[in-house]
Order: structure tokens, then sequence, then C-alpha cells
């Protein structure tokens, strides 16, 4: 079964998005800052990570600049999943290695057709 | 709704647009007629069926176009968008000497499977420098097409199989909406056209996407309609149909593509072979 880390400061948002992936039959960690997913990533890489943007103590983009320079970090495919929907956003995230991009609100489909895009369904 | 009045309703939308509603489908009716009935200041749909026998046209064509299913997505199912990726090089070796490329999307809906095309021609632009490329987009709805033409589509819209990439390159943020740039909305030509009648004037093509509309029709009407597609088709050319669709039990005139799923070519292909390999080897050599 693959692996995906959440990380989300709303609870609202992780259980929404649990229900979603695990439908997708992924196993969930969930995480509620940067900071504890960089963590969650040293115990063990998941196959991916869906990542929010503003969230205290380490924000997303700081998260995937770390996670990425740590050993193994290359590996995970990371989905944005934010309320910052502008262009700009979106290319800061593809260059700091983003794979995919969401912009919230979501649904099932659209977390479907994104994992599908990075090769994870 | 009377029973008299689903039969009717039935009748008319099957001469129309070939869509063939079951006995059980009129909970579908009234989902979507029960709304146009009261945008048109009616009752209810007995009372839009009265005005529609007493020759209200215009209404009519509203009926229809509300009974046609519009679902789509970008690079819907992937997997003929990837085969066609794989083939495009072997057709351009194929007409080479000609240099150009016709694409037809029957059934087009909101834009979102000409628009695919179009953008994934763009990505091998390098192959087809100088080529001239027509693709063209029909659909039975005159609404859809205007939404179409416009390339304008909802943030929702746009997170449905299109790569993040492919929004950025692609696309300009328009307020909440986003528009594909003109030059990508510049290749796609629209006509509305019912697949029901005469398609010859359209002309010839190379390639040709009909997905998810023949499963509204009967068997006999998919027959017709496959057989006026096979006269369109170059006989090396490529038929893509939806997911759920086939050719097998319906028409001879069309097989499967060997290894391409979702993909067929004329039967006639597969004849001239023999005779004249040049061209399908083009293709066949170009998709391994």
């Amino acid at each position: 079964m693959r692996t995906c880390l959440v990380v989300d400061d709303s609870s609202v948002i992780r259980k929404v998005a649990r229900r979603i992936l695990e439908g997708l039959d992924f196993q969930i960690t969930e995480a509620e800052d940067g900071a504890k997913a960089l963590e969650a990533c040293k115990r063990g890489m998941p196959d991916a990570v869906l990542l929010d943007w503003n969230m205290p103590v380490m924000d997303g983009y700081e998260f995937l600049g770390n996670l990425r320079r740590m050993p193994g970090g290359d590996q995970p495919k990371v989905v944005f999943c934010t309320t910052e929907n502008d262009v700009a956003h979106i290319a800061r995230a593809l260059h700091a290695g983003a794979n995919e991009y969401i912009m919230k609100p979501f649904d099932r489909d659209i977390v479907t057709a994104k994992f599908q895009e990075v090769g994870l369904i | 709704m009377t029973p008299l009045d689903y039969e009717y309703l039935r009748k008319l939308l099957k001469e129309r647009s070939g869509l063939d509603l079951s006995a059980d489908k009129q909970y579908l009716v009234e989902s979507r007629l029960v709304p146009l009935a009261r945008r048109s200041n009616l009752a209810g749909i007995p009372e839009l069926v009265q005005k529609m026998k007493g020759g209200a046209e215009p209404l009519t064509s509203e009926v229809v176009e509300a009974m046609t299913t519009n679902e789509t997505f970008f690079f819907r199912d992937k997997i003929p968008f990837d085969h066609l990726k794989e083939l495009l090089p072997g057709l351009a070796q194929a007409r080479a000497a000609r240099r150009s490329l016709r694409i037809w999307c029957a059934a087009s809906s909101t834009g979102q499977e000409p628009y695919s095309i179009a953008m994934l021609l763009k990505e091998m632009t390098a192959l087809f420098t100088g080529w001239r490329i027509e693709i063209v987009a029909t659909d039975l709805s005159q609404a859809v097409l205007e939404k179409s033409r416009a390339g304008l589509f909802s943030q929702f819209e746009v997170q449905r199989g299109l790569p993040i990439q492919m929004l950025v390159k692609y696309f300009v943020q328009k307020g909440e909406l986003w528009q594909l740039n003109a030059d990508i909305r510049g290749m796609v030509q629209h006509r509305q056209l019912n697949l029901l009648q005469d398609l010859s004037h359209l002309g010839t093509f190379d390639v040709i996407f009909c997905r998810n509309v023949l499963i509204y029709f009967d068997q006999d009407t998919k027959a017709g309609i496959f057989a006026k597609i096979a006269r369109m088709l170059e006989p090396d050319g490529v038929l893509a149909l939806g997911a759920a669709e086939s050719v097998v039990g319906i028409t001879n005139v069309f097989r499967p593509y060997p290894d391409r799923r979702g993909l067929y070519q004329p039967s006639s292909a597969v004849a001239r072979a023999g005779a004249a390999p040049h061209v399908l080897k083009a293709v066949a050599s170009a998709a391994r």
C-alpha cells in the first residue's frame, strides 16, 4: 500500500484529505506544520506528500526546500494543496520541486486526477 | 409527466439527436427539463410538451440541448492522448509531402478535448513547423460551442486532467477563471453539427476523436455513424472512441488498433496494408 503524508494546519482539511486518499488506497499519516512533517519524513519517506502552503512554524514552501535537500528527499511526489491560486505561487512551487498543484477548494475528482498525473494511481 | 408526454419526448430526442432513452429514464428527463420549463415560465413538463407540440422551435432546440450530456475534462482517460502522441511522428512521416494534418473532435462539448489535442501538438512543435494543422471541433449544442470558443474555464475544470505545467504554460488567469492563450484557441475551429445528418461536407481527416457520445445511441444509429465516419477517415487514419465504447458487434468498418486500447483503424487499411504497406509501416514504426 502506498503512503501519503498529509500536511495542513486545518484538522478539517486533513480529515477530508485522509478520507479521499484512503479511498484511493493510500495509508495516511498527518502533520500540522512543515517542521512536524520533516520529522515524519526523517522517520520514513512517504510515497507522496499533500502539502498546504500557509502554516505556522514552517510553511509548505520551506518544508519542500528542506525535503528535497534530505537524503532520499527527491523520492516523494509532492502535491501542493493550497488557497494560493495565482500563477506566481504555482511557478515558485514547481521551481522548488513540487510535482503537482491543487488549488483549494478541492474534491475527490481533483485529488484523483492529480495523483494520477504524478503516477501514483 | 404523463406516459404520453414521456413517449413524445423520447421520440423527439431520438429523431433530433439520436439519444436513445430507455423506458426507465423519466427521472433524467425531469431533472433536466423541469428547470428549463421554469426558466421558460412554464408550470412543468406537460406545459413544455404542449408548447413544443404547438411548434415552438427555439424551445425544442433548448430541450434537445438540455438532454445532451456534456461531461468532459482535459486529457480525459489519458491513454488515448498518450497513444496519439506516440502515433503522431508516424503520421507526420506519412504526411511529409503534403505537410498538413486534419483532426476532428466529434461531440467536442465545452472544448477540453480539442484543446487537449491542440496543446499536445504544440508540445510537438518541432515535428509540425510550417504545417497546416486543422482541429475541427463539432457539437450539437450551440451553447457548449460558445463556451468552447471563449476558451474560459473554471478553477475546477482546469484541475481535472490538465497537468499543472500546462496550466502555467498555456493559460492566463482572468479573475476566478483561466483562459487558454490565443494561439491555442486559434488552432481549433468550431462548427455546430448533428452526427445524424450528412457529414461529408467536413472532408476527410487523419485523426477522429468520437468519444463518449455513441453510448447514447442505439445499435443501428451507431452502425450508421461508424459507416459515415469510415468514409471521412484517411485509410491510414486513426479513430479514438471512449473507454466504454467499442466497434465490436456493431460494425466491421473499423478494427481495434493493435496494442492501442481505445484506438481503431479502418478495416480497409488492414486489407490494403499488404498492397501498399509504406504508410502503415511508417505509422507503426514510429509507434514502437
